[in-house]
């Protein structure tokens, strides 16, 4: 399996996880320590970074853990600027997953105000990560201003219902020039394999890990699915034909003439 | 159109037969219905749906795990005052309780910071009764600007203002406002509230209108239970919790459920709701709504909290002072109502990891508003 590279960073694991729902930080540790994972995102808003016995941030001091910031909880560029500029001060980290959903229902991305701070930060020296729709266009509106990868989602966050958005997901993979990483939605094993098989660079997990029954082991899971994905989207899938290939051809009769 | 146009629309005693009218195969396709409607919700909080209470359960816990994972947030009430100009029947604050009377001063409410924070907690609840004249927008202000630095997340439970009042609270810290309705039965909200700004029923039904233009964070709602029928007025909540997340959509919202608790002066509660019919509501709400936030108080039993932090509930408050100034001088004598779990933060958070949980002080930032 080949390494992944965004910005100035090589990842050998494609299983980029999150932090939320754990029962216990302690667990939280283990399983992301069993998923293999190299980059790991947490909650600005969870975290209390005056404080080094926080009980996220002081379960990640693992040198191959790389943090990434994420700005949940903001509804607009402005407030996601500003929450940027205190994570990289707080946690000593120029990346970024910009992430900006005013609604705080279904937590789906704003594009316009999504834009906008990327733009920004991106001026202001971040690795910017954005957490968006599948929408191709957006893909290539941020690419445009210099993102370092698209993270669009497989359906909405927390749901884990899979890739529900693969016709757009097919799209923005064949046409963008920055790393794609799904992220939201990604519920089963099975659905990151689709992802990387479909040619993904990496995906996220979070929920279907921590809400499962046994994280540690569900951990272990993604990360053999990812790298069989990735692996069977490296060796070239067989083609899916629309037709049968009959074994003894109905037109072979032309060759004998 | 606010919340008072499609509430005028409708009939109590309609609403309350309607639910009292369903049967178990309403039960049964509310629980298979992947999204449910109000009349699905109808169906889950009716007696039809009490022999389903361990599936309820099992559906609320799976669906609260899939939004909130196993984690419940902690919050602590502070009661800065406990003057009030209404008379409410059930209120141990109410200006007919010969109670002493006292709103903390700048000095005092440090005081209650600094126990508080001790606990550990970051997310503080700002209480007090109506008292308009000394307790009103301008003395907000000042307890904003004092405590903001000290805590994440600031919500209020205090009486209903004006829009423009929440206006100028919000940008100096207030996150959340709780605003219970106490009951959506018209007539016998009257009786409950004889005296008082409170007494206008209107006012404060259409005070999350108020708050959603306002543009608050998250809005808390609910009702007091045991003033009038539970199952009608849940419906109303849940179906006022509709309308706000349709039309206020960037603000979050959470119901609590709490249940009348002996206080000085006490009033007898109109209806009796047991701890499985609580727990049928919870459950109710869960599957109603996956995404609202569901919050338990010290009101209820220790026995009863240890069980229902797995079933859907997602907040919940620990070693809680109902009195002004209670944290820091220990006195018990000028309390809203009385708590009924009486154990401390940390033995609370023991009993939620003892549950397979996490306890979560911080989910908010000041960065974030």
């Amino acid at each position: 399996m080949t390494p992944l590279t965004i910005a100035d960073k090589t990842f050998n694991s494609r299983l980029f996880t999150g932090t939320g729902k754990f029962s216990s930080g302690q667990q939280m540790e283990e399983a992301l320590l069993a998923s293999g994972s190299e980059l790991v995102t947490v909650a600005l808003k969870r975290v209390d970074v005056q404080n080094e016995q926080d009980d996220i941030l002081s379960h990640l001091g693992h040198p191959q853990f790389n943090l990434l910031p994420n700005t949940s909880g903001v509804r607009n560029a402005k407030e996601a600027v500003f929450a940027a500029q205190l994570a990289r001060e707080a946690l000593e980290t120029n990346w970024l997953k910009l992430e900006i959903h005013p609604d705080p229902k279904y937590l789906l991305p704003d594009p316009i105000e999504t834009l906008k701070a990327a733009e920004e930060l991106v001026k202001l020296g971040f690795v910017v990560l954005p957490y968006i729709h599948a929408d191709p266009v957006l893909c290539k509106r941020l690419e445009e201003v210099g993102v370092a990868a698209v993270m669009p989602l497989g359906s909405p966050i927390g749901s884990n219902n899979g890739l529900q958005t693969r016709a757009f997901l097919e799209i923005i993979i064949q046409q963008s020039k920055v790393p794609v990483v799904v992220d939201a939605g990604i519920g089963a094993p099975s659905h990151a394999a689709e992802a990387m098989e479909l040619g993904a660079d990496a995906v996220l997990v979070n929920t279907a890990i921590a809400v499962s029954q046994q994280p540690v082991q569900m951990a272990k899971a993604f990360k053999m699915a990812v790298e069989a994905g990735r692996m069977a989207y490296e060796a070239k899938l067989a083609p899916v034909g629309v037709t049968a290939h009959a074994s003894s051809p109905l037109t072979a009769f032309l060759d004998e003439l | 159109m606010s919340f008072k146009h499609i509430f005028n629309q409708l009939n109590w005693n309609e609403i309350k037969e309607s639910i009292y009218a369903k049967t178990a195969s309403d039960v049964e396709r509310a629980l298979m219905h992947p999204v449910r409607s109000l009349e699905d919700f109808k169906a889950l909080i009716s007696p039809a749906a009490a022999p389903y209470l361990e599936q309820m359960a099992a559906l609320s816990q799976r669906l609260t795990q899939k939004r909130f994972g196993k984690t419940i947030q902690m919050y602590l009430p502070m009661y800065l005052s406990n003057e009030c100009q209404n008379i409410c029947t059930y209120c141990g604050f109410s200006l007919d309780n010969p109670t002493p009377r006292t709103t903390l001063t700048p000095e005092q409410i440090l005081k209650e910071v600094e126990v508080i924070k001790s606990y550990g907690y970051d997310h503080v609840l700002l209480v007090t009764g109506e008292a308009n004249k000394t307790v009103g927008v301008e003395y907000f202000k000042e307890v904003l600007q004092l405590i903001r630095p000290y805590f994440s997340h600031i919500s209020m439970e205090v009486q209903p203002l004006d829009r423009q009042e929440y206006e100028q609270l919000i940008p100096l810290g207030l996150n959340t406002v709780l605003v219970y309705q106490e009951t959506y039965h018209h007539e016998d909200y009257k009786k409950h509230h004889p005296k008082g700004k409170k007494s206008n029923f209107t006012y404060r039904l259409e005070t999350p209108d108020r708050l959603g233009k306002a543009g608050v964070h998250k809005i808390g709602l609910g009702v007091l239970i045991g003033l009038e029928d539970w199952r009608t007025d849940s419906f109303f909540t849940a179906l006022h919790l509709q309308y706000l997340e349709r039309t206020y959509w960037q603000t979050k919202y959470s119901i609590s459920f709490p249940r009348l608790r002996p206080f000085s002066g006490g009033l007898t509660p109109k209806v009796d709701m047991n701890d499985r019919e609580l727990v049928q509501l919870i459950c109710a709400y869960r599957i109603f709504n996956e995404e609202v936030e569901l919050s338990l108080s010290t009101r209820e039993s220790q026995h009863f909290r240890n069980n229902v932090v797995r079933l859907g509930i997602t907040s919940i408050s620990a070693g809680s002072k109902t009195d002004p100034g209670g944290y820091a001088s220990g006195q018990q004598a000028l309390e809203q109502f009385e708590i009924s779990d009486e154990r401390s933060p940390a033995e609370i958070v023991q009993m939620i990891r003892n549950q397979g949980y996490d306890a979560i002080w911080k989910d908010w930032d000041n960065v974030l508003g």
